[in-house]
Formats: C-alpha cells, structure tokens, sequence
C-alpha cells in the first residue's frame, strides 16, 4: 500500500477492483465503509462477480475476467477526452511533460523494439529525449507531440466507452455512470483510492494492471495524498514483511537486486543497479544503492567482506534467469531439481495445474515440509489416485510452531511492523522455524567443515553471532536487520546513516529504524491520533522510516501547500515539513527537488522506460487477452495475448486455444470463512462454509440442466473437479464482441488432507505466468461445465 | 468476577404468580443496533457467538449457498441468511443477522410455565435458565420471530443470551465486538435509537428513500433493533412485519401452571401441555442445520 | 423450582436487595440472575497479531495459570485489541475463530519421514530428521552447484534446490530463511507473493 488501512477513512471515492476486501480484509475494509458513511465516500467495485463486497457498495459494474485494463484504460480515455485530469499536480508531480525519443512507437498491438525471435522488447526504443545539457526535454504546455501526455491520449485513444464494452462485456451506460464517479476527484478538494489485491496480479498482464491503476491516480493527482493512493491489499499475515526480506527469486532484503551472470564485478552490479538522475534538482534516492548493498553484504559475511574481495560479492549466486514460483516447478517437472524445502507453505495446493505439480514432486529426489499442521504438499505422495509404490522422491515433515509460541513482527499491507508477544510456549517435541534453520545450517556447515565439498566459503564465513547460535532470539535477528555502526556498536536510527565503505551492517536497509538504540519500535503501542487522520505514529512502526503515507511530497503543490488543507498529507512552514513524516528532506525546501525522491526523473512515471525498475511489456498499459480467453482481442485481432509472455517448455500443449471444447471464462478465488488452506484445520470455519462449490450464472445453468444446490462438474484442458452448484444471480451473463459470454466461479479452499475434502481449484488452473512478475494466471481461463 | 448481583436486576420471570416488583435502582436498557447497510456477510458474528459461547460444532453442507446452516439449531444461536433478490433491475444481496431480538414483550418468557426457566433482565436481556427450562417447548411456540431452538441431547431451549456474562462485566456482546465493518452497535436503548436515526439520514443521503428503522411495536420494541435499507421489504430480510407479543391465555395460566409444576412434577406437565400446544413432535421438528 | 449452584451462590452473595419473596422463601430477582462466570476474567493478556490475512488486526490472548513454574499455562480465548488502531477490536470470522487455530488438536508434535516408495509415514527423531534432511541437502548441493558458468563467469549457484515459504513467518525469520538460502547459493526462493 502506498497508504495504510485506517487512512481509507479520509478518501472521497473508493474503486475495489481486483479485490474482494469484504471477503478477504473484512477488518480493513471497515475504512471503507467508515468513509462511506461518514465522509458520503462513494464505494465503487468492479469484479467478475457480484461480491459481498458489491453487496454494500454504491455501484457495482460486472466485467469478464481479464479485462481490467480495458476498464482502466477506457477511465485515462474519459480523463484526457474530458478534461478531467488534476493539471497541476500531473505537471508537478508526473512525467507527462517528458519528451520520449523518436524512436518510440505502438502498431497493430506492439510496441517499439519487439524482437519475434525472442519474444522480448528492446526498451531503448522507449529512452527519454535528452537535451544539449544531458537532462530530459520537458515540455510544459503538455502540447509536443511526443511529451508523455500527448503519447498517453493518443495511446488510449483507442479506449472508447464502445471498446470497453465491447471487451469487458458492460454497457457503455454503465461504464459512463461508474466513470462519472471514479474520474470526480481530479480537483484540488477531491480525493479518491484504489483498492487492490491479487485479483490484478493474477493475470499475463498482471503489472500493467497495476501500471494502468497508477497512471489512473497520477492523472488525478490522488498519489502522496492521504485518502489517496494505490493500496494492494496483501494475503497473508506477513507477506509484506517476507517480500520486504526477500524470501523472492530476484531480490535481495530492500529489494536490492541478485546480481546476474554478466556483472562479473561489484562494480558491475553496483553501477547497473544505481540510477543517474535525468533532471536537474532530484533526489533520485537509489544513488545511495552502494550503501545498502555493501551494508547487506556486511551483516552477512562480517570480516570476510572486505574491500579486497568485493565485500564477499561472488559469495551471491548469480541465477541465469527467473527463478519464481513458476520457473521453479519448471525445474522440478524438468527434473533438474533435486531437493524441494517448503515452509509455512502449501504449494501443492497453490498451484497452477496441481496435476503437473504432482508429475514435479514425484520427480524430486527429497522434499522436506515445514509446518505446524500436516499439509496435503507433504501428502502429495498417498493423494486420491497416486500410487505411493512408484514415487522415489523421500519426505521428511517437520512440525513447526506457529504464531502464539513465538515472538517477533508482521508487516501488514500498510507496511506497519507489529511486534507481537509470545503467548505460550510450544508443546513438547516442537520445534521453531528459527531452531530448525539453524540446525539445518549448523549441520551442513559441519558437514562442509568435515567433508569439505562444493563452495563453501559463503556457508562457513557466515555471521552467526548469536547468544544462543542453534535458536537465535528474533530480538537479535531485528537488530541485524535494523542496523548497526561498527565502529561505535550502535544501533542506527535510519538507513541515512548507512555507509559504503564497511563501517556500517544492515541486513534490510528498509528496516533500518525499527530496532534503535531507543529500543524496538514495531513493539510501540501509543494510540494517539492528534491530527485524527488516523496515522497514529506511535504505534508499531512502518517502512520507510515511520512514513505513513509514502511520497506524501506530492500531497502538497508547489508551495508547498497541501492540495487539500483540510486533508494535510505534509506541508511547508517556512523551515520545514510538519505533518506525516515527509518523503523528501525535513528542511527541504518545497522547490529544491522533485515529489518522488525514488525515481531518477524526481516525478512519477505515467510512461515507464526506466532500465532500472523495466517493464518487460511495454512503457504503457496495452489490453490483451488472458492467455485462455473466449473472445478475439478487439483492438488487435492478431496480437490477442500478450507478446512477451514466457511459455515454458510443454504447457503450449495444455493450453486451450479454442472455445469450441471450452467455452466459459472461470476464476478462482478465496471466501472470507477460509484462508487459503489453513483453515481447513478449524472447525468452526469448516462449519462456516463447509463445501467446495462452483458458482454459476443461472442462465447457463439452466442451459445444462444443472439445479443449485445439485453437483456439477467442471473441466479445463488440465483437470476436472466436481462440487455442489450454486446457480446465482451474481454473475450474470455478458455480451462480449457481440456475443453472450459466461464466467464461471470456484473458491480455492480444499484439499486432501482436512477435517473435510473437497476438490483442489487449482486442477484447473494454467501454468502460464504475467509477463514481469510471471505471477500465474488464476484469474481468467477457459473450463466447460455439465450437471453431474 | 462477582459483580453486585443487582447489576442484572431482574424484570420479568416466567411463570411467576408475582408481577415483578420495581427495584429501588434505575437501569438503562440496553440494545444492539444492527445496520444492514453496513453488513458484509462475513459470519464473523456467527463465529464469535459460537466461540464465545463454547457452543458445538454441527455438521453442515452447502445447499447452494453462502449461509453455513439451513435454520439455527440448540448449537447455532445466530445465523446469518442470505438472500439474492433484484429490485428495480438492480441486483441486491439481503444478508440478515437472525438470532433473538429480546423484546421487551417476551412471547417466550410469557408462554414458558416453567418458573425461573426464562427470565427478562432491567437492561432488557431476555434469558433462558436451562437448570429450570422443562424442555415444554412453549416459548418456541410463542416466539413472533421463531428463534428458541429445542435440544433432544438434553432436552431444553436454547438462544442467544447477548453474552450475558459479558454484559455483566462491562463488555459488548461477542457478536459486536467482533464485527469488522461496525455493522452491530451496542449501548443504550436511548443511544441506539439516536443511532439509528442518524444511519436513516445516511441512508437517505445514499438514495435509500424506503430505508427504516426495525424496532417492532407489537412485541413493545426490541433490544436488538435493525436499520434497514429497504423498509418496503422486510420479509425479504427475513424480518415479519408485524410481530406480536401473544400474551393472553399463557399469561392468564402462570399460576396454574406453576402451582401444577410443583404438584406433579415438570416432566408430565410439560409432556400434557407440550401435546397440547405443540402436537406430536415430528421426526424433523429439530433438525436444524444439516 | 430446582437452583443451581450458580443461582445459590448469587443468592448467598446478595447484600439485602430488597425485592419480594417467592413460595419458596428465595429471592426470585436474585436467584434467577444466573449468568456463567466471564471465562476471561482472571486470565494474562498478551498482544499479538492475527495471523491469517495482512489487515495485521491486533488480537488479545487470554490465557489461564499464573505463570508458575508447576503450570502448563493454556489459551482460553482470543480475542481484537480494542487499542489497535488498525481493526479496533474487531476480527473476522478467521480471526474470531483464531484460538481453535492456536490450539488445535490437530497440530502435530513428532517429525514425520517416508522412505521411497513408502506407503505410510513413520515416525521419526529430530535428530535423525535433521541428519538425513542435511545430508541430504549437502549432496544435492555439492551435485548441482554451478561455479562458472559456460561462458566462464563466476556464478556459484546451486541449482538443485528449491526453498519455498514462508508469508506466514515473521520478519526475523524470513530474514534469517534468506541470510541462510542466499549463503547455500540457492537462486530457486520464492514464498507466497506471487500465489
């Protein structure tokens, strides 16, 4: 989240789409509905589905899974056509006066520097346009042909009310009225928020969905303001904290990057991964890379870091390519994977297309499964139609203590840090995820010591100065990470004191300030709320630096004055910021730099051509269709899906290229009474909704002979599962390019193994993943249905 | 915890001969205000209820809908139901709270001939004692909103209490703290009603021209009370439109019914009078929930 | 009319209300104010956080046993920290359910270990678990790790295990899961984000 829960309070509009925050943040959504009826907030929700969200919202719009950038395109069309747009702020604070080189261009649903051979774009085509002094050109009439907002409506000139409907399967009227309301808040005294989760992410253009919800919001000037913002809302206790820790292929803690092949040097990756600014006047924050980086390297491997050796540089794997969820069942189904550990984590059952995923585990030669409970993933072995007898791979589960037996923090979607207490102590013969890794590492380390073997400096050189070495506390594991000065032994109190010459350590750069010499922060628990914008900066504590709003500098213009004075993000007095803990420098003074200290252009980017943060698929937002879609690509007949999308070897064959055996869009999603698998170990919430099911319009239904409350069967070109009918009114049926268009719903919550079965959604699901990020595509793909 | 017993100063008793007599001390009634408008669906009431009251899990099944059970049940004191209706074009989803409305004219308390067995507290809580409850089942009968539930296993009635034991202590019932969306307030009667009158005007403001206030006259008012969206359909929330408190022959056989209790034993009254007024059980009659 | 224990003991405990008489001689008013104990009334508060989605809804457990050396101290109920200025209180149906989740009989207490081929589990010790899960690991490390690559180039990865999980640890683990993985030469990690 850009913003934080309780700020949503403060908003004037509300856009839920992607998201299902009544089922699946139901205690966060409450700010929703606090600003609803206590500002007059409109609630807006956009979904496959009539959700329980839906049901309390002000508008509702039905639209066919995968569509959403035809949606959010066709808001950026109404904004520009009708001058909509908050036009200081998008002079001020975005990238729309950058003039983009010549070499720039979009045809027939590609964009420049598309290479066929590969599959991938060359985004230099995409630079910026320079001047004679080394800076980007602006232009600040908005009029150049080539500045960013005159590429931006011409781009999404093609996003007629006409073609968003034609796509997303609502009437134009519709779309109108939710338009009306979602582009009201390009004014100074407006304010308006997003709401998403992994609805947008699910999908082959997973991060252009929220490319699009970003430029949506710069255009009317809702980035940095409270009541504002882009808020993805996140689905699991801490999935915040470990993506900020970099339990991800890719990045390191801070989301510092994993150095590749070709950085051969320190040297190399450091000048790769550090931006240079493009306009005078710019914070351009990553300048300060090198400092992490080396500090991260420091808490690591201590004294073995040195100048000498690159800080221990190549003791960091260098992977070839993606190394994701997707890329790793890939190797496993290969068999190029050996050892699979899973931790806290049901992968099994995560999917995509479980039947592949079975074939990947079979085909390892171990697999370990770290968890309090025993999962369906360490089962997979003896699950309904698998014979034991064949299957090589050795298992070992291990049981794990959970959340009351132990200490420590969770980062929420606001990126607040709690700490919490301990409550009891684990039953016996339990041992804590912190025992069982450092058992795990003292053992191979001795292993290593006693045996030698395949490069083991890294695992020998490893700090681990720790009071207890086999049980770490998590108090001490937060300090690491906080930060300390070496030459004074002091815990640091931000990432400003971070150096790049070894004197410093922090194992998360981000984190820096939440352990101080003051004590732990995340463990604060002050209510006060002075300014009653619900900041309550004396709670907890949250990344950056306690700043609860991040790049709050754009809540105020140029004088800075807030946007809206009854609404104060930060704002100048003369000598300095006041308010929320400012993103930009305290005494700065309002004219010194660009809002977005994190950029290179000190601007947000409505265009994205930044080698630095690339986007694989384009500098803009293009609707294509899921890769399984019932309809052709109304914009661009012969580019339907997403060119760049990374097919892995085999799942071409998987995947369903006509409609005529698989007809209906289907998605898949949580309910409130579950999460994910978990769940199924409680019986009060089995109780709650006790059966697997598929939702299905009543139209179809009718058409099959299927009865609510009956069974039905649904299949894909990957798998079949069969559950009780729902025949609802909730999802009706669309007319897409002229023709009516059904989706079809499944909830994800059953397994094998649980105080009930029922059958796995993610059976069906296609292994295929979003271009960037090669997040699965869940969300949008083809099935058919019959009555059982 | 031993509060002043007077903290919940008794109004009503069943099957008392006595009129209840005013205490010396003044007690606020209370209420819950449950503001539909506001309600997500989510069971977490349902939930919260269930564990706070340390009630048994049932097996359930889905039959073709988002409610976890078919009707309450002896183990299900609140339940939320679900209804898909359109009105006007429009798609709605009506998601009630069902569970007891404690009326300030109890049906239950005054069908019960069991003495002690349901009792009506200042603060407006209707209760049900089970240590004196006959398993007569007469309060089903006489409930306006069909909420008492009758347990084979152990042969009483049972419904929400509103977490009495929290109540006594200070605390909101389970089913309000717990609500994510602030969709269940809870206080005074008096402060719930200024309450409600405020959420009318928002829903006025939000187009809910037929919205209204829920707080039925003919069981003298409710301590749970609704705001609701649309007033002009109310059996489609699950709500009667009228409802009435039907106290006359009950009420005019307290004595009898008391006096009898004590010269024949409960079971055998309760047997005659349950015939009487119920009929045969049937097979089903208690099959909540599946 | 039958009285509980519950019932006598308010009556014993009733300070001369005044209120009127039944056939039996008891105060009704006070006899029949018969509400079970609060079970959370002389039970330790401690502050967490629910562990289901990233709300992050602050949660009070309450646990019985005064911490004495001689106590195995047991959650009671759990329930929103009204102080937390996120949920204020108030939790979901998996939140409102969280206890049964802390304190489930299904949690499991013995490492587990299933041979190849192997039709059931067998119970096993720690020791014997993290032997073999080390050995193990060591010999899929050594097999598969990379030090050049084919163009020469120092890679040092190890391309034969995979590390998955987990969105449901805490801060410090995760940092510690990544400090480890990273220095094994892992490149297949990943957790929940993209699922």
């Amino acid at each position: 989240m850009t913003n934080h829960w309780k700020d949503i309070k403060n908003t004037d509009v509300i856009l839920v789409m992607g998201a299902n925050p009544a089922e699946n943040h139901p205690c966060g959504f409450k700010w929703a509905i606090e600003a609803r009826d206590g500002r007059g907030a409109k609630l807006v929700t956009i979904d496959p589905r009539f959700t329980r969200t839906a049901a309390v919202s002000d508008q509702f719009m039905q639209i066919r899974p995968g569509t959403d950038i035809a949606v959010l395109g066709g808001f950026v069309n109404h904004i520009i056509r009708n001058g909509l747009f908050h036009d200081d702020y998008v002079k001020l604070h975005t990238n729309a006066t950058f003039i983009v080189g010549t070499g720039f261009g979009f045809e027939d649903g590609l964009f420049s520097g598309f290479d066929e051979a590969s599959n991938q774009y060359d985004q230099k085509t995409w630079e910026y346009e320079r001047g004679a002094d080394g800076y980007v050109k602006r232009d600040y009439t908005l009029s150049d042909p080539r500045c960013v907002f005159q590429l931006l409506k011409k781009h999404f000139s093609r996003y007629t009310p006409e073609m968003v409907a034609r796509i997303a399967g609502c009437t134009e009227d519709k779309f109108l009225e939710i338009a009306k309301t979602i582009c009201s808040t390009g004014t100074a005294d407006r304010v308006g928020t997003i709401m998403y989760a992994v609805g947008w992410t699910m999908h082959t253009t997973g991060s252009q969905n929220i490319r699009n919800a970003a430029i949506l919001q710069l255009l009317l000037g809702n980035i940095g303001r409270p009541g504002g913002g882009i808020n993805a809302m996140r689905g699991h206790a801490n999935v915040q904290g470990a993506t900020d820790h970099a339990i991800v292929a890719g990045i390191l803690p801070g989301y510092l990057k994993v150095p590749n092949p070709s950085q051969t040097s320190l040297q190399a990756h450091l000048e790769d991964s550090t931006p240079e600014p493009l306009v005078p006047d710019t914070v351009n924050y990553w300048k300060n890379y090198p400092k992490f980086m080396i500090s991260l390297f420091k808490a690591w491997f201590g004294d073995h870091a040195t100048a000498e050796n690159d800080f221990a540089y190549h003791y960091l794997a260098k992977p070839p390519g993606d190394a994701t969820w997707l890329s790793i069942w890939d190797a496993a189904y290969q068999g190029k994977l050996e050892g699979f550990i899973t931790l806290g984590f049901n992968p099994l059952l995560a999917g995509p297309d479980i039947n592949r995923l079975f074939k990947a585990m079979s085909r390892l030669k171990w697999m370990v499964v770290i968890d309090p409970f025993m999962l369906d993933s360490a089962e997979f072995w003896k699950a309904p139609g698998m014979d034991p007898t064949e299957i090589d791979t050795e298992v070992i589960y291990l049981p794990a203590t959970h959340w009351v037996e132990r200490d420590g923090s969770f980062t929420n979607s606001g990126r607040w840090a709690q700490w919490k207490e301990k409550v009891i102590d684990p039953p016996l013969g339990v041992k804590s995820d912190t025992w069982i890794l450092s058992e795990l590492f003292w053992r191979v380390k001795e292993l290593y010591e006693k045996e030698g073997g395949a490069f083991s400096d890294p695992i020998r050189h490893l700090t681990w100065n720790y009071i207890n070495p086999r049980e770490p506390t998590l108090e001490e594991l937060a300090k690491e990470i906080n930060g300390f000065d070496l030459k004074s032994g002091k815990l640091l109190s931000s990432f400003g004191q971070l150096k790049d010459d070894g004197s410093t350590i922090s194992g998360n750069w981000l984190y820096s300030g939440s352990f101080t010499e003051q004590g732990n922060m995340m463990a604060r628990h002050g209510t006060a709320d002075p300014t009653g914008m619900g900041m309550h900066h004396d709670w907890a504590w949250n990344w950056p630096l306690n700043r609860r709003i991040l790049y709050n500098r754009a809540s105020a213009d140029k004088e800075g004055r807030p946007w809206d004075a009854t609404r104060p993000g930060i704002q100048w007095t003369g000598k300095e910021w006041v308010g929320d803990v400012p993103d930009y420098g305290k005494t700065t003074p309002p004219d010194k730099a660009g809002a977005f200290i994190m950029t290179e252009e000190g601007v947000a980017r409505i265009f994205n051509p930044s080698p630095f943060f690339p986007m694989k698929d384009g500098p803009f937002p293009e609707h294509y269709e899921p890769v399984e879609s019932p309809t052709a690509n109304a914009l661009h007949e012969k580019v339907p899906n997403s060119p760049a999308v990374h097919y892995y070897d085999g799942v071409e064959e998987t995947l369903a290229r006509n409609t005529k055996d698989y007809p209906y869009a289907c998605t898949i999603y949580r309910v409130v009474e579950r999460e994910h698998f978990v769940t199924s170990n409680v019986p009060y919430l089995v109780e709650a909704m006790p059966d697997f099911f598929v939702e299905i319009p009543e139209e179809l239904a009718r058409e099959k002979g299927i009865e609510n409350g009956k069974r039905a069967r649904v299949w894909s070109k990957r798998g079949s599962v069969e559950g009780v009918a729902m025949v609802t009114k909730r999802i009706q049926p669309l007319k897409v390019n002229g023709e009516i268009a059904y989706t079809i719903g499944i909830p994800v919550h059953w397994g094998f193994v649980g105080i009930n079965q029922g059958a796995m959604a993610n059976l069906l699901t296609p292994f295929i993943g979003d271009v960037n990020t090669r997040c699965p595509e869940f969300k949008a793909f083809l099935v058919n249905i019959e009555k059982v | 915890m031993n509060l002043p017993a007077n903290n919940l100063a008794i109004k009503r008793i069943s099957a008392s001969a006595e009129p209840a007599t005013p205490g010396i001390r003044e007690m606020p009634e209370i209420a819950k205000l449950v503001d539909i408008s506001r309600c997500i669906g989510c069971k977490a009431c349902e939930i919260a209820c269930k564990e706070w009251n340390d009630l048994k899990v049932e097996p359930t099944y889905n039959f073709g809908s988002y409610q976890s059970h078919v009707d309450l049940s002896p183990d299900t004191w609140l339940l939320m139901r679900f209804n898909e209706l359109e009105i006007d074009g429009n798609l709605n989803w009506f998601i009630t709270k069902d569970a007891c409305l404690h009326c300030e004219e109890p049906g239950c308390l005054y069908a019960c001939p069991a003495e002690g067995a349901i009792v009506q507290y200042e603060n407006g809580i209707v209760d049900f004692n089970q240590e004196n409850c006959i398993g007569c089942q007469y309060c089903v009968a006489g409930c306006p909103f069909d909420i008492p539930r009758f347990s084979k296993e152990t042969r009483r009635v049972y419904k929400c209490n509103m977490c009495i034991d929290r109540v006594e202590a200070g605390l909101e019932p389970a089913c309000v703290k717990t609500c994510p969306t602030n969709a269940i307030a809870y206080g005074t009667k008096d402060d719930m009603l200024a309450l409600a009158d405020q959420k009318l005007t928002i829903l006025n403001n939000r187009g809910f021209a037929k919205a209204a206030i829920y707080d039925p006259e003919g069981v003298g008012g409710t301590h749970m009370m609704y705001v609701v969206p649309h007033g002009d359909h109310l059996p489609d929330y699950g709500l009667p439109e009228k409802p009435v408190a039907q106290q006359g022959a009950m009420a005019a056989l307290a004595v009898f019914k008391r006096i009898g209790a004590y010269m024949f034993g409960a079971g055998i009254l309760a047997t005659a009078l349950h015939y009487l007024a119920v009929g045969p059980e049937s097979p089903d009659s208690d099959n909540g929930g599946g | 009319m039958k009285l509980s224990r519950r019932g006598l003991f308010k009556l014993t405990a009733a300070t001369g209300a005044a209120g009127f008489i039944s056939t039996l001689g008891f105060d009704l008013r006070e006899a029949h104010a018969a509400s079970r104990q609060l079970k959370i009334s002389s039970a330790r508060e401690y502050k967490t956080i629910c562990p289901y989605c990233a709300v992050g809804c602050g949660t009070i457990a309450y646990v019985h046993g005064d911490g004495g050396l001689n106590t195995v101290p047991s959650i009671v109920h759990m329930e929103g920290d009204p102080d937390n200025p996120i949920n204020g209180g108030t939790l979901c149906p998996k939140g409102a359910s969280q206890m049964s989740l802390a304190i489930s009989p299904r949690l499991r207490k013995k490492p587990m270990y299933r041979a190849p081929r192997a039709t059931e589990w067998q119970e096993v010790s720690w020791d014997f678990a993290m032997d073999r899960l080390a050995k193990r690991f060591k010999e899929s490390r050594d097999r598969t790790f990379v030090e050049k690559d084919s163009r020469g180039r120092t890679v040092n990865r190890c391309d034969g295990i995979g590390w998955v999980g987990s969105a449901t640890v805490t801060n410090e683990d995760a940092y510690l899961i990544v400090k480890t993985m990273r220095a094994m030469g892992l490149i297949y990690i990943d957790h929940q984000a993209r699922i």
